[in-house]
C-alpha cells in the first residue's frame, strides 16, 4: 500500500496511517499487522459496535534521520482512540519487539501518536490491563533508546494514556494538542460547572493545551500544526538522546512542586504558569 | 448494528486489494480485494439499523455502473449515501493505481 501525504501540510488533518507515513523518512513506510489482516476487536460485535479491521491502531516500520523506527499511531476518530484488547496488545506488543532488539544491540527509535481519550469502555478492564503493559514496555524501553510521544490533535490523550504520555522521554505537542488525566467533560460531569466549563475553550486550552504543558514542563516542544514542524521535532528529540532524568523519574521535583501551590486560593492557567515557570524544567 | 449481505454478477477482475476510510463518525472504511469467482461480494456491517433498503440501492446502482468481480468488507458508522458512493469510487481507483 502506498500513503500519499504531499497535498496536505496541517498535521490533524492527516489520517493514523497518513500521519506514520508522514514521520518517516521517504519512501520507507511499511505496514505492519495491516487492514487486510484483519485483527479487529472481538468484543465490539457482541456489544452493536462496528469494529474497525485495524482496531485503530496503526503499526508502521521505517527510518526516522536514517535509523530504524517503528510508529504507533492512535487513529482518534474511531471509537475516540479508545484502548482496547487488541489496540493495546498492538502498541505494547511494538514496543516490547524495540526492546528486545535494543537489547541486542539494535535500537529502534520508536514513536506514539497519542489521539486516545485513554481506556476504550467497551473493554474496561482489557483496556486497563493492555495499558499497564504499554506502560511498562516505554519505561523499559527509554533506557535504551528516547520513547517520542506526540499529542498534535484533534481529540487529545487523556486517561491511562496521558500517563503513557509522561512516561514518554519526549513529548511533542501543538497548539491544539491537549493532555490530561480527565477530559474536561469527565471533570464537568463529576465535579459540576463550578469545577470546570468544559464549553470553556480557552480555560480548557489554557489548563491542559500544548502551550501551557510546554510552559510548564509538562511537555518539551510546542511545534505548529505542519508535518514538517513535528517531523521535525521528532528528528530532533531523537538526536537530544536519552535524557539524564526522565520527567515520570524526577519524584521530589513534582512532589515540591505541588507542595508550593495554595489549594485555598484559587488557581487558573496563567497563574500555574507564572508559579512554575520561573523554577525551571527539572532537567 | 446491522449485518448486510449483497451479492451482483460480475466479470471484470480487480487488479489488486485496497483500503480506504475510517471508522469515525459518518464516516465508514472500504476493504476491496479481488473475488474468488466472478461475482460481486459485500458485507456490510454498519452502526444504524434499518437502512437495508437504502444500503441495496445504493450498491444496486454502483455495482449497474460498475462491473467488479471483488469482494468488498464495509464498516460503516453512520455514513451518507453519498460518502458510500465516494468511499467506493476512491476504493476502486485505489485498486487499479
Amino acid at each position: 500500500m502506498t500513503v500519499s501525504v504531499r497535498s496536505k501540510t496541517r498535521f490533524t488533518e492527516l489520517s493514523a496511517r497518513e500521519r506514520a507515513a508522514a514521520l518517516l523518512d521517504s519512501g520507507t513506510f511499511r505496514e505492519l499487522i495491516g487492514p487486510f489482516e484483519r485483527l479487529e476487536s472481538p468484543h465490539l460485535e457482541p456489544q452493536g459496535v462496528v469494529p474497525a479491521c485495524d482496531d485503530g491502531v496503526v503499526v508502521a516500520r521505517g527510518d526516522i534521520g536514517d535509523q530504524r523506527a517503528v510508529v504507533l499511531a492512535i487513529e482518534g476518530l474511531f471509537q475516540g482512540g479508545g484502548i482496547g484488547e487488541v489496540s493495546g496488545a498492538k502498541i505494547a506488543g511494538a514496543l516490547e519487539l524495540a526492546l528486545r532488539d535494543a537489547e541486542r544491540g539494535h535500537p529502534v527509535r520508536p514513536v506514539l501518536l497519542l489521539e486516545t481519550g485513554g481506556i476504550r469502555l467497551q473493554e474496561a478492564n482489557l483496556g486497563l490491563l493492555a495499558i499497564a503493559e504499554i506502560h511498562a514496555a516505554i519505561v523499559a524501553l527509554r533506557s535504551h533508546v528516547p520513547v517520542v510521544g506526540v499529542v498534535a490533535g484533534m481529540v487529545g490523550c487523556f486517561g491511562g494514556m496521558a500517563i503513557a504520555a509522561g512516561l514518554c522521554s519526549h513529548l511533542v505537542m501543538t497548539r491544539e494538542g491537549r493532555l490530561g488525566l480527565n477530559g474536561p467533560q469527565v471533570i464537568e460531569q463529576e465535579a459540576g460547572v463550578a469545577e470546570l466549563d468544559s464549553e470553556d475553550r480557552r480555560l480548557v486550552w489554557e489548563t491542559i493545551g500544548g502551550d501551557q504543558r510546554v510552559a510548564t514542563g509538562m511537555a518539551d516542544a510546542l511545534v505548529e500544526d505542519d508535518v514538517a514542524a513535528i517531523a521535525g521535532a521528532v528528528r530532533i528529540a531523537f538526536e537530544t538522546g536519552v535524557p539524564a532524568e526522565h520527567r515520570s523519574a524526577q519524584v521530589g521535583f513534582y512532589e515540591a512542586r505541588l507542595a508550593g501551590i495554595d489549594a485555598s486560593e484559587p488557581l487558573d492557567g496563567p497563574a500555574l504558569r507564572t508559579l512554575w515557570r520561573d523554577e525551571g524544567v527539572g532537567r | 448494528m446491522e449485518t448486510l449481505n449483497f451479492d451482483y454478477p460480475a466479470s471484470q477482475p480487480v487488479p489488486r486489494r485496497a483500503y480506504v476510510g475510517v471508522v469515525g463518525s459518518g464516516d465508514l472504511e472500504v476493504l476491496l480485494e479481488p473475488s474468488p469467482d466472478q461475482r460481486a461480494h459485500v458485507t456490510v456491517r454498519t452502526s444504524a439499523d434499518g437502512f437495508g433498503e437504502v444500503w441495496e440501492a445504493v450498491l444496486d446502482r454502483f455495482f449497474a455502473r460498475n462491473d467488479l468481480a471483488a469482494a468488498i468488507e464495509i464498516n460503516d458508522s453512520g455514513a451518507t449515501p453519498g460518502t458510500v458512493v465516494l468511499r467506493l469510487a476512491q476504493a476502486v481507483e485505489e485498486s487499479r493505481s
